[in-house]
């Protein structure tokens, strides 16, 4: 028995030394990006790697910032105030992943309750397909998408990144593992007390399922924020671009200036890291739940 | 519960569940299964950028064409690779970490969990650009760090040697692949049931019997399910390809889902691009579907 003891201690001993060296290299990169965007064009362009920058610039967010520039709105033939594009792409992104979020939240959260709760005709044959729909690969069907925003005249426009995203079935799959668990008898005595099917939604099953809304919430957020294939298909002039997109395309442009590229990739990553840190209990509460076999 | 519903109140459960319905439905519908429809209908035609001329159904010549394309067997052979290389590797190594994190206590169980998710947070582009960086022929760590450690004696270009860089990009999916899947098992794990773990202890089972007899079987859904998801992302391995190498050196990082990308948006061939869509869809089924077989023997 104390042997056993010995030698698992040993073993956990080395496991945590394991990933303590394994997070230092997972958090490598992201170190890489914040410091090489700090760093002078001559820090970045030398053999031998400044583990810590030298000598701190702004340069790299100066060129970034003047790069481009763009509009700070568009609404019909009203412009705003010109501004660097890369903080026009910034509120592209904002904006676009917090309407995705918001739509996909209110639509996934109804259905998932119907889903869940409600025994209509023709329920499990829509659950079957939404599941089917999960598996396959959503990449697949972005280059019809083209074609069908093109024709909806949305092409190049943010709508055509959000729509698709609130469209995924994710969300109401997720959605019904929380509803699932609201007790029937709940719903039977807010219908006995006279209350209607909305009213029953936001005052009894809205309250139940809100830890579900928020891991959904911030899920969509991110996952939007980052898909950056969808955003390339879709969105092409300049001043329609996300961040992501910027930095991709910047990239290609300049493609040896790493300062500036690293200041673009910090721009991108260091408002959703944020985000993400903020949130994380719900995010991983979320995770874990989309995972339930239903 | 349903018998004893009225028919009126029968009714009524079905309009109120198709109005809830409705609003998701309708961005199924129109932006999910309607393109998954054309994608299937345009794979069987000559679809291509020009809105003008009609699209002819020519059936199978797509599928056809694409079984003696070179390129396409390349980038399908490329994708298998990075499936079966990283599928396993994810898997193993997220269980690894996820049995030796999930019986700390919340803070440093938070700290490991975030520090492996980060990368799939930081996003696919400034992951992307940092690696470019650090792969660098001239400016990058690799180099220097291999180099001044004796392990090589001269610059390798990593992205740009046809021996290195699928390599190169499995090992940036990798760190982008992990997270998930260690949230996952993290959970799974601290679910397992602790009385039967417990009882043999007692009757002197050793942690690695423990393990194998009395969790294994037990996280075996999570197991199933994170096979699944990273096969999935595996396959649909895009990002790093289009912003590192665009396929090359001489199609050495060419994958089914950058070909598609390419035929479709650089060649403007949509109804080529489509078959191949179909042909990605049907391999990710298969392997989702041999997956389930080879959990549930056992």
């Amino acid at each position: 028995m104390k042997t056993n003891n010995g030698s698992s201690r040993a073993y956990s001993i080395t496991s945590i030394l394991i990933l303590i060296i394994l997070a230092i290299l997972f958090l490598f990169p992201l170190y890489w990006i914040l410091t090489g965007a700090l760093k002078t064009p001559a820090a970045i362009n030398s053999a031998v790697p400044q583990w810590w920058p030298q000598e701190f610039t702004l340069r790299n967010f100066e060129v970034l910032f003047s790069k481009r520039s763009a509009p700070l709105f568009e609404i019909g033939s009203l412009t705003g105030p010109i501004i660097p594009g890369a903080i026009r792409w910034l509120i592209n992104t904002v904006f676009m992943a917090v309407l995705a979020m918001l739509l996909t939240c209110i639509t996934a959260s109804l259905a998932g309750y119907a889903l869940a709760k409600k025994r209509f005709a023709g329920r499990v044959i829509l659950f079957s397909l939404i599941v089917a729909a999960m598996a396959l690969p959503k990449q697949v069907i972005l280059i019809p998408l083209i074609k069908e925003m093109s024709a909806l005249g949305l092409y190049d426009n943010l709508w055509a990144v959000i729509l698709p995203t609130v469209g995924w079935p994710f969300g109401v799959f997720l959605m019904k593992q929380f509803a699932e668990s609201i007790p029937g008898e709940m719903l039977e005595a807010a219908r006995i007390d006279g209350a209607g099917e909305l009213r029953t939604f936001i005052t009894v099953v809205y309250p139940m399922i809100k830890p579900g809304v928020g891991a959904l919430a911030i899920f969509t957020f991110i996952s939007s924020w980052n898909d950056y294939f969808l955003q390339l298909i879709m969105l092409t002039s300049s001043s329609n671009l996300t961040i992501s997109l910027g930095i991709a395309t910047m990239q290609a442009e300049n493609s040896t200036d790493y300062g500036l590229i690293m200041a673009g990739a910090a721009l991108a990553a260091v408002p959703i890291i944020i985000v993400f840190l903020i949130f994380q209990k719900y995010f991983t509460k979320g995770i874990t739940m989309g995972a339930v076999k239903g | 519960m349903d018998k004893t519903l009225s028919p009126k109140l029968r009714r009524q459960e079905n309009i109120s569940g198709y109005l809830f319905l409705l609003p998701s439905l309708v961005f199924f519908l129109a932006f999910v299964v309607y393109p998954m429809v054309m994608c299937i209908w345009t794979s069987f035609t000559d679809a291509n950028m020009n809105s003008n001329t009609a699209d002819h159904f020519i059936f199978l010549d797509n599928y056809i064409e694409l079984w003696k394309d070179p390129v396409f067997l390349k980038a399908l052979v490329n994708t298998l690779i990075i499936v079966f290389v990283s599928v396993p590797i994810v898997c193993i190594f997220s269980l690894w970490v996820a049995s030796v994190i999930h019986k700390m206590k919340e803070g440093p169980l938070s700290f490991f969990r975030i520090v492996f998710y980060l990368p799939v947070v930081t996003g696919s582009v400034a992951v992307t650009v940092v690696w470019k960086w650090m792969y660098n022929n001239y400016y990058g760590i690799f180099n220097y760090v291999l180099k001044s450690t004796g392990v090589i004696d001269k610059n390798i270009n990593w992205l740009g040697d046809s021996k290195f860089a699928l390599w190169c990009i499995i090992i940036i999916l990798l760190t982008t692949s992990v997270g998930q899947p260690i949230v996952l098992y993290v959970s799974a794990l601290s679910n397992v049931d602790h009385s039967l773990v417990e009882a043999s202890q007692v009757d002197g089972a050793t942690n690695t019997q423990v393990f194998w007899r009395i969790c294994w079987p037990q996280i075996m859904p999570t197991t199933l399910y994170i096979l699944v998801i990273t096969t999935i992302n595996s396959f649909q391995c895009f990002a790093l390809i289009q912003l590192l190498t665009s396929g090359g050196p001489n199609y050495a990082t060419e994958t089914v889902m950058y070909y598609i990308y390419y035929t479709a948006f650089k060649l403007y061939r949509f109804g080529y691009g489509n078959a191949m869509g179909v042909i990605l869809a049907i391999f990710i089924a298969i392997l989702s579907a041999v997956q389930f077989r080879l959990a549930k023997e056992k």
